[in-house]
């Protein structure tokens, strides 16, 4: 890649994080920006579309969309990337399957036709996390750290589909062990603590939530109490369908459960680019982290004040 | 002859793993299925059958002896698509593409739960986004970007109306929209008929 293209990437947004979460976006632009990469905007884009439902509903329906999703970026002629798991498994598992067999891609490519356009094989799907970890570099993002963190224990939730399946993955080969968000999490000086089981599902892919939000709410509770019982200030995750289920979740997982989980939970939970943007100084407005509007019934639904409160003062 | 011979041993048993769903596997290149040995790790795995009746074994095993009922089973709906049983098969059988693989199968007979439907039919076939912030009723969300600093509706398909129709083309194109207007047809006849039961049975009770 030119210099010129240097972490230059189409931005794909899909649903929850631009119109559910939309902190979420404005810190990864924010982010982004200040390690001077260069977001792209995906016009056009849809829905990625989701792997729990549209791909479970019709495969060649999800593949096909998932593709001409791609082609926005090859116009563009940059990487897509991505904040959200979900959009990651399918935008990555669609890509690899293209690259791997001609029968479906010639199949695509019928479809796309009628549309004018053509999936090529021109760009590699994301995840921001991998292209701070694998494009950037640890050491490039240690350069930017201002404020380290004292005393800040963070619960890290990976989700799923950014580690899994591991063969379409960029890792390795690594599913049961992964430490690359626990990395990326301490260049800020927090603390990665360890709790048991770690690596489970927040319980609201694969179509649970819109199928029986109890049970999804179930995998929540025992995911928190997990986190409770160790002890952690935060969630840190990097998934916008887990950061609904571990925060909107967390308040169902209180209603549904109340007889058993004792006291209610009220963890923050923080997505990783609001965290790296605090330490990097970046303006908590920026961030999303700073409340501007009295609109009832939206997210953060546990308050991230205490989380706020905590690192005020480290912030100066 | 002894009754235990009836009653223990000639049972209906299933002789064969060449079923119709078992076919739509290897049809969809997942013959690897037939490499299952049954050993329970995706069951012992898996972090939905923690808390609700799903078992992953005894899907695929019911999936692959032809055991249609299966596919009416909301077991199959409540895989979190993990994937923790995909990396530990021992025998390197996708499972989770294997559970993805049969609700597709089970959406095609018309088993789709009513939320999955409108999702599907509605939402993302009219909108393009799975989870939309356009119309009256998401006004709130579009307050929200705005007061983040970002403009009310995103640059995707929100503010590009011909992409709306160009997603509608390729999933008219690929057979989703016949696909979903064959299961509303599906969806309405066991309404139907759920119905007429119903009645008759009230009929029955009135007697």
């Amino acid at each position: 890649m030119s210099e010129e293209n240097k972490w230059k990437y189409a931005f794909f947004l899909g649903c929850v994080a631009p119109n559910r979460y939309p902190m979420i976006e404005t810190s990864i632009r924010a982010v982004f920006d200040h390690l001077g990469a260069e977001i792209l905007e995906l016009e056009g884009a849809s829905c990625c579309p989701a792997p729990g439902v549209f791909r479970a509903f019709h495969i060649p329906t999800w593949l096909v969309i998932a593709a001409r999703n791609i082609t926005i970026a090859e116009e563009l002629g940059v990487d897509i990337i991505t904040g959200c798991n979900g959009c990651y498994g399918t935008l990555r598992d669609a890509w690899f399957e293209l690259e791997h067999e001609p029968e479906l891609k010639k199949m695509v490519n019928e479809h796309l036709a009628k549309v004018g356009r053509e999936y090529k094989g021109l760009i590699e799907p994301k995840h921001i996390v991998q292209v701070f970890y694998q494009d950037m570099g640890l050491d490039y993002l240690r350069g930017f750290v201002k404020h380290k963190f004292k005393d800040l224990k963070v619960a890290v939730h990976y989700g799923c589909h950014i580690i899994k399946p591991s063969d379409k993955r960029p890792w390795g080969g690594e599913s049961e062990d992964p430490t690359f968000l626990d990395e990326l999490v301490e260049i800020t000086g927090a603390k990665s603590i360890n709790y048991e089981d770690k690596l489970q599902c927040c319980g609201a892919g694969g179509a649970v939530r819109t199928a029986v939000k109890e049970v999804a709410a179930d995998f929540s509770r025992e995911k928190l109490e997990n986190i409770r019982d160790v002890g952690a200030d935060i969630i840190i995750d990097c998934c916008p369908f887990c950061h609904l289920q571990l925060d909107l979740g967390q308040m169902e997982a209180n209603t549904y459960y109340k007889d058993m989980i004792g006291e209610p939970y009220k963890i923050p939970v923080i997505y990783i680019t609001q965290l790296l943007g605090l330490a990097f100084g970046i303006d908590p407005n920026l961030l999303g982290l700073i409340k501007n509007h009295d609109l009832k019934g939206v997210p953060p639904f546990i308050p991230i004040e205490p989380f706020l409160e905590k690192v005020k003062s480290q912030l100066t | 002859m002894s009754e235990n011979v009836d009653k223990y041993i000639k049972r209906n048993v299933y002789k064969s793993t060449s079923s119709a769903i078992a076919q739509k596997f290897v049809d969809a290149g997942l013959e690897k299925l037939r490499a299952c040995i049954n050993c329970g790790t995706c069951t012992g795995s898996c972090p939905s059958g923690r808390r609700t009746a799903i078992r992953t074994r005894s899907v695929l095993r019911r999936a692959l002896i032809g055991d249609e009922s299966v596919l009416e089973d909301i077991d199959i709906w409540l895989c979190s698509t993990c994937y923790t049983c995909y990396e530990r098969c021992p025998r390197d059988i996708p499972v989770t593409d294997m559970i993805i693989k049969l609700r597709n199968i089970a959406v095609e007979e018309g088993h789709i739960l009513d939320n999955h439907f409108v999702l599907a039919n509605k939402i993302f076939y009219e909108t393009g986004h799975g989870v939309p912030a356009n119309g009256e009723a998401n006004q709130k969300w579009r307050d929200l970007r705005v007061s983040y600093g970002l403009p009310p509706l995103p640059p995707t398909v929100h503010t590009h109306p011909e992409a709306v129709k160009e997603c509608q083309e390729l999933m008219k194109s690929v057979g989703f929209r016949d696909l979903m207007d064959n299961v509303e047809k599906i969806k309405e006849k066991e309404k139907a008929e759920a119905e007429k039961a119903e009645a008759e049975k009230n009929k029955v009770e009135e007697k």
